[in-house]
């Protein structure tokens, strides 16, 4: 087992480290080998190490989303920052500095319209530019969800590969921060995951969220991008200045474990390492994979982890009902059902809207999970 | 009246039909009168009291957020003219379908300070049971339909309503409430053509306060204003100011007249000035100068020297409301902080008119988690229905479907 608890952080070292120069085309920026593929373990190793390229930063995940948004509108000059209220700097300071950076033309306030957000970012996109928008809360996104459901899913496909809004990504902050309640908290991925044509990814860590949103920026199709806002100051880690991205449809395998396999996303990759901790403690031993991109999510490396533990728990703060983690217990059980030694379990929201005074039972906290590990592990 | 309104007026179309644009200048002196019967002395002085006791309220409540009372606060400075002033010209009875800046409204009608302050604190008198953010107030009572956060959503709402008002024959009205901001969203824009087309007794009560957040006018329109958009829509709209209350409740009086009259909406934008910040997660100087945020007249300063003019109103009677309002105010909050939250059960009642077999599963299954890890209810929370007075049976009943172990 080559991987450390702290090889996460490593991914960044190894990525040559694309301080390149300001004309430096988009195709330059350096797809972080992040996962050289462990064939027995499906573990990703970190890449080498290279010393004088190692230019890093403390970066919280605020810090590190402006990273990536700096790097993106850095090396493609057709690509535009908009949203609501974007211009000051973003009501979690996610663009701070990027009109006075990039100019008005480029980072600007639009309306408050999140379908006219979407719809815009669309047009744009469909003229080659990268749209990259962002939409206040996950919470606000359903008027756009027409634009995104109807529109940018199916513009590849409806016109045969003529056209194509690939350069249009959608950022939102999802989840729970402890004081939301119903319209600050929410976790909608599963209703894009549920649409052909879009691509959905999740970071947990500024690292994750900079090589990940980078690489979102630059993929062909449509990306939807929610990023864990809990992160946004709780969370800081050494992130490369430069560009880099890490690949999609690639998990990641934080811990590895004989015992159980935990999935997660985004903010609940931490609930999870601190459920193992726990489980640890009771002599369980856990394998956690963090999913990142849950369209197209990758059966490969969360198959070969339950064909090894036997065991799959799968966490997410959205309702349990009709949520992705559903998708993932199917499909593991059909692909791993021999290798099985306990029903797949789910630890999730409850099926009510999100609460305000009773968020932390709503939630499925580590407790809640380690409580879901001893069950399955005694089945 | 129209050249009069004219005169004193901000910008004026023509198809706009421009009424009672503003009667008190920035001091508060008397601009002229009106050629309806002026506000009387009574309504005057429940509005004055309405808009000063709002005041003092969202400067506590403010105050007692930044000091971690509570998780969240948003004031209505520099608007309180036009949500009380507005209020004052509705029947009690016309639904209000509010944005979330509008506690005058409720204010005027007389919800209590008492449940502004459970609200806040989300305690178990909080007829929201806990579940919104503070400020997310609502009361059935009151005709008060629950504010919810998503924009523009209630202006749709304010449609239906009143069409099953009018299918009513009924003397009300609804009331709409929104921001400058939310008449961008898809929703306004439908909103204003099904309440025209459906004629439909709806009052559209626009606070025009210079922002969305950050976000100033001249980047969220390039029309005149939003009166504009309710002339495309065949509706008419008076344009009105804002921080002049006794301008806006003639206005809406007028409006809502016309309202019922003709079984038409009609839309009153009140050009304002939002003097505080956003809401206590903003912090305006990023955007604003302090100079741009204090150079806006306080509307309670201004009627309240309008009604001292009139010999309605002294420095004595001034102090002792402010003095008494404080008082009662800082009373409700600290009951309210005392009382015990909305109790476990709450997680899953509502969802539905029944709570369904998943729910009750996962109620059963919450029971004994916290059973075994008690730690993890949140302070304040009583596992089960404290027994109380008033307490709802059903609510009873729903909690022991759950508990079947
Ligand atoms: C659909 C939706 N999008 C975004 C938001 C976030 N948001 C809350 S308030 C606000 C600004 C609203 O401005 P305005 O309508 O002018 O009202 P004001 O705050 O000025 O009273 C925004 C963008 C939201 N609540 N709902
Ligand atoms: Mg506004």
């Amino acid at each position: 087992m080559i991987l450390q608890p702290s090889s996460r952080l490593s991914i960044g070292f190894g990525i040559g480290l694309a301080l390149r120069r300001q004309h430096s085309r988009p195709a330059e920026h350096v797809a972080l080998q992040a996962s050289r593929h462990d064939e027995a373990t499906n573990i990703s190793a970190p890449a080498k190490h290279s010393p004088q390229n190692s230019r890093v930063a403390h970066m919280n995940m605020a810090n590190a989303v402006h990273s990536a948004l700096e790097a993106a509108m850095e090396l493609e000059p057709k690509s535009c920052v908009f949203g609501e209220d974007v211009a000051f700097g973003g009501v979690f300071r996610c663009t701070v500095g990027l009109q006075s950076r990039f100019g008005k033309n480029r980072c600007f306030n639009t309306p408050l319209s999140e379908q006219g957000i979407v719809g815009f970012g669309i047009g744009l996109a469909a003229m080659g530019w990268k749209a990259i928008c962002e939409i206040q809360f996950a919470d606000y996104i359903y008027p756009a969800f027409d634009q995104m459901v109807n529109e940018a899913a199916k513009y590849r496909y409806r016109s045969g590969g003529m056209y194509n809004v690939g350069g249009l990504t959608l950022r939102a902050p999802y989840g729970a921060v402890g004081h939301g309640g119903a319209y600050h908290s929410q976790s909608p991925e599963s209703f894009f995951c549920h649409v052909p044509g879009l691509k959905v990814v999740i970071p947990s860590s500024p690292m994750e969220a900079k090589g990940l949103l980078l690489a979102s920026i630059f993929e062909p199709d449509p990306v939807v991008f929610f990023e864990p806002k809990m992160m946004y100051r709780t969370s800081a880690e050494d992130v490369p200045t430069g560009s880099f991205t890490i690949p999609l449809g690639k998990a990641r395998v934080i811990s590895t474990g004989q015992d159980i396999t935990l999935v997660g996303w985004g903010q609940q990759v931490v609930v999870l390492m601190e459920a193992a901790k726990l489980a640890k403690q009771e002599g369980v031993s856990c394998e956690i994979i963090d999913l990142r991109t849950l369209q197209p999510w990758d059966r490969e490396t969360v198959i070969a982890s339950v064909e090894k533990t036997g065991r799959l728990l799968v966490s997410h703060e959205a309702p349990l009902t009709g949520g992705f983690g559903a998708e993932l217990v199917a499909e593991v059980t059909k692909k791993a059902f021999t290798s099985l030694l306990s029903p797949p379990v789910r630890v999730c929201g409850m099926d009510t809207p999100f609460p305000l005074v009773l968020e932390s039972i709503y939630l499925p906290s580590a407790l809640r999970v380690l409580e879901a590990i001893k069950s399955s592990v005694l089945y | 009246m129209l050249a009069h309104a004219c005169k004193h007026g901000y910008t004026t179309l023509q198809y706009v039909l421009v009424y009672g644009c503003r009667m008190l200048d920035a001091d508060g002196n008397d601009q002229g009168g009106t050629e309806q019967p002026d506000m009387s002395r009574d309504i005057a002085l429940r509005v004055y009291e309405a808009m000063a006791k709002t005041q003092i309220m969202d400067d506590i409540c403010y105050q007692s957020q930044r000091q971690g009372r509570f998780s969240f606060y948003l004031t209505s400075a520099g608007e309180e003219a036009a949500t009380v002033g507005s209020a004052a010209a509705l029947a009690s009875t016309d639904e209000v379908f509010a944005q979330y800046r509008e506690q005058g409204v409720l204010m005027y009608r007389g919800f209590s300070f008492q449940k502004f302050a459970d609200q806040l604190y989300g305690n178990m008198f909080e007829s929201g049971k806990g579940r919104q953010m503070p400020i997310h107030y609502g009361s059935s009572d009151l005709h008060f339909q629950t504010i919810s956060s998503p924009l523009a959503t209630q202006m749709l709402h304010a449609c239906g309503a009143a069409y099953a008002l009018k299918m009513e024959q009924s003397t009300s009205i609804s009331a709409c409430y929104f921001g400058e901001g939310a008449a961008s969203e898809g929703d306004a824009a439908a909103a204003l053509n099904f309440a025209a087309v459906l004629g439909v007794p709806c009052l559209f009560i626009c606070r025009n306060n210079g922002y969305a957040i950050s976000t100033p006018i001249h980047e969220q329109y390039k029309g005149d204003g939003v009166c504009a958009r309710a002339f495309a829509n065949g509706m008419i709209a008076i344009r009105v100011d804002g921080g002049d209350a006794r301008a806006v409740y003639h206005a809406c009086s007028y409006a809502r007249e016309k309202a019922i009259e003709g079984c038409q909406p009609i839309l009153v934008e009140c050009l304002s000035y939002r003097s505080g910040h956003h809401s206590t997660s903003d912090d305006s100087s990023r955007y604003r100068s302090n100079f741009e945020a204090l150079s806006y007249p306080c509307p309670v300063r201004r009627f309240g020297h309008w009604i001292q003019s009139k010999g309605w109103w002294s420095d004595e009677e001034e102090e002792a409301l402010r003095k008494h309002t404080r008082k009662q105010i800082s009373q409700a909050l600290s009951e309210a902080a005392s009382q015990p939250k909305p109790d476990l059960s709450n997680l899953f009642t509502d969802v539905y008119a029944q709570v369904t077999p998943n729910l009750q599963e996962q109620m059963a299954e919450t029971l004994q988690f916290v059973a075994k890890h008690p730690g993890m209810v949140p302070p304040g929370v009583p596992i089960n229905p404290p027994f109380l007075r008033g307490m709802d049976d059903s609510q009873l009943v729903n909690w022991s479907n759950g508990d079947q172990d």
